[in-house]
């Protein structure tokens, strides 16, 4: 029988895996997919809660992730644009210009 | 029912339409004093919108989404005060005078309306929306000038901290869903009031939601990306960004934490935190200074001095909201009004220098004393109320935080601030002495646009007005310091 410790299982290890591509990966797009890794964890955190505890509030939440995800990551993206735009690479270890 | 509600939400309306008259009138290209006008219109009738409401009893709407209290009202004000004197610095600046007008003030726009959003959000779901829609639009404006290789720099750093801390937050609110079974505040005061809970466990989901309210708020350990938006992203929008986005991230941590972890008012009045929180707050608030403040002495970019002592002041509201009390609140309300004041002036200095010299560095002020006498006195002024000095507005501010603190017997942390406050007089003053000791090659005067001119004028006066006569602050603040059910 699966139950609510199994989604939530899943979740942290999604969890981590979004925290470790976000340290790890050194190509902007990689980074942003960590991103997305992590939300889409809570997103399934939410929907799980919201099954096993009852009541529909959990699951609008997460409609209201989703929507946001593709929001933040369209506004990523053009930002990843502008950066190959000016740099010539989207490596964000050689975007280094502002130190100190 | 819903439309009776919709009238305690006309000042947002407004903004929302303003924002969609913009997006209209962008279709075709106009000048920047064009949109700037426009929004300072529609502002100051959303202010007008927002007095009215002024009157009404503390209550929530929207199914209890959004509260609407004195806490609220105030914060909603500065806001929208702080938006309009931000508007005013966009004017006649060298960065912001290409292409794009209309976009920069749409996306101004959007990030007040998450900002006051914010400060009434009263629900976990909210809380995360009006967060995103504050962080949003400021990546976007954060980049603005796409063809600068600092500012694309400057908002990738910030789309990369602000997502995933804002992820990391999110994870945070999914275990607190999961712990009380609603994402409504009072649901959560009510179970963390009622029957046992795993501390651990909501220690965990505490830490992970403060890392979004950290880096709302740029405190330690969740600062790093603030130095080089600050640097990288257009000045006019570095000064909005320290003081506008800042003030909503303390509202909403303020609400959250005194809203769901804290119990109901006894009959003294006294607050009592439902988990150890204002410990960790305390800590934030002093490692959040030592940062600011240790770091800031070794900059030589103005801007990035800047960001170094936003984040040292953070540290110092942060210290109001340990207190749980109203002191706290009311000491913070104050420093928001303070801190706006003489922060935009420094900036607004820096971009009249900049917009001369085309330089943020700091040995480029070298001599400014000859050249510009006004405007370097105006900047002395500013950075010594930020040092807290008397009888500035900084002062009296700074008065409000360290008595509140020794109130609340948290006498170790007003000791660290008067110590921090000490430190930080020294980069300050090391910057007035590149000013006005250093001589400079250049001796032409530098004479900046008569708007300019003007709003420093009002920004020199407050300093020193509000610094001596604080009366009417100190009783508006008073009064705005009580948060619906607490």
């Amino acid at each position: 029988m699966i139950g609510l410790a199994h989604f939530l299982t899943v979740s942290a290890l999604l969890f981590a895996m979004g925290v470790l591509a976000i340290l790890l990966k050194r190509n902007a797009i990689g980074v942003l997919m960590g991103i997305e890794l992590i939300l889409n964890a809570a997103g399934i955190n939410f929907v799980a809660f919201s099954h096993f505890l009852g009541g529909l509030e959990g699951q609008v939440i997460t409609l209201f992730i989703i929507i946001l995800a593709a929001a933040e990551a369209a506004v990523a993206l053009a930002i990843v644009f502008s950066i190959y735009h000016n740099f010539q690479t989207i490596n964000v270890d050689q975007v280094d210009r502002l130190k100190g | 029912m819903l439309l009776s509600d919709l009238k305690l939400f006309a000042p947002e309306l407004v903004v929302a339409g303003l924002l969609l008259g913009v997006l209209i009138l962008a279709l075709k290209p106009r000048s920047w004093s064009f949109y700037a006008s426009t929004c300072l219109a529609g502002l100051a009738l959303a202010l007008v919108a927002l007095a009215a409401l002024a009157a009404l009893p503390a209550q929530s709407y929207f199914s209890s989404m959004v509260v609407h209290d004195p806490f609220a009202l105030f914060c909603r004000a500065f806001f929208l005060a702080a938006t309009m004197l931000a508007i005013l610095l966009t004017l006649r600046s060298r960065e912001l005078c290409g292409p794009g007008a209309g976009e920069f003030y749409l996306l101004l726009l959007a990030v007040l309306l998450g900002m006051m959003l914010l400060a009434g959000s009263n629900h976990l779901l909210m809380v995360y929306l009006s967060l995103e829609l504050v962080s949003v639009p400021s990546y976007l404006l954060a980049g603005f000038l796409k063809r600068e290789r600092a500012s694309s720099e400057a908002s990738l750093k910030y789309v990369i901290y602000g997502a995933l801390s804002t992820g990391v937050m999110l994870y945070g609110l999914s275990l607190l869903y999961g712990l009380s079974g609603s994402g409504s505040f009072e649901a959560l005061r009510r179970h963390f009031s009622g029957s046992s809970f795993d501390p651990g466990l909501v220690g965990l989901a505490l830490v992970m939601a403060l890392a979004g309210f950290g880096y709302k708020i740029s405190s330690a350990p969740f600062h790093f990306w603030a130095p080089d938006v600050y640097e990288g992203a257009p000045t006019a929008f570095t000064a909005f960004l320290s003081v506008g986005p800042k003030a909503a991230g303390f509202a909403v941590l303020v609400r959250f934490l005194f809203s769901s972890l804290t119990s109901q008012p006894g009959p003294t009045g006294t607050l009592l935190p439902l988990s150890p929180w204002p410990t960790l707050i305390a800590i934030l608030a002093a490692l959040t200074m030592f940062v600011g403040n240790i770091a800031a002495l070794v900059q030589h970019n103005m801007k990035r001095l800047l960001a170094y002592s936003s984040i040292a002041h953070a540290g110092y509201m942060l210290m109001a909201v340990c207190l749980v009390s109203v002191t706290g609140l009311q000491a913070m309300l104050f420093y928001f009004i303070a801190y706006a004041i003489m922060n935009l002036g420094v900036f607004l200095v820096v971009i009249v220098i900049a917009n001369a010299t085309g330089s943020e560095e700091i040995a480029t002020y070298q001599g400014l004393w000859v050249r510009a006498p006004y405007l370097v006195a105006a900047m002395g002024l500013f950075l010594l109320s930020l040092a807290g000095i008397p009888p500035l507005v900084g002062f009296v501010g700074k008065f409000y935080l360290f008595k509140a603190a020794i109130a609340g017997q948290l006498y170790w942390l007003a000791v660290v601030a008067v110590i921090n406050s000490a430190i930080s007089l020294y980069y300050y003053v090391y910057v007035l002495r590149v000013m006005f000791i250093d001589p400079g090659g250049e001796l032409t005067p530098l004479r900046p646009p008569a708007v300019h001119t003007a709003v420093l004028a009002v920004l020199v006066v407050l300093t020193v007005a509000l610094g001596i006569f604080y009366g009417p602050l100190d009783s508006i603040t008073r009064a705005s310091a009580h948060l619906l059910g607490s």
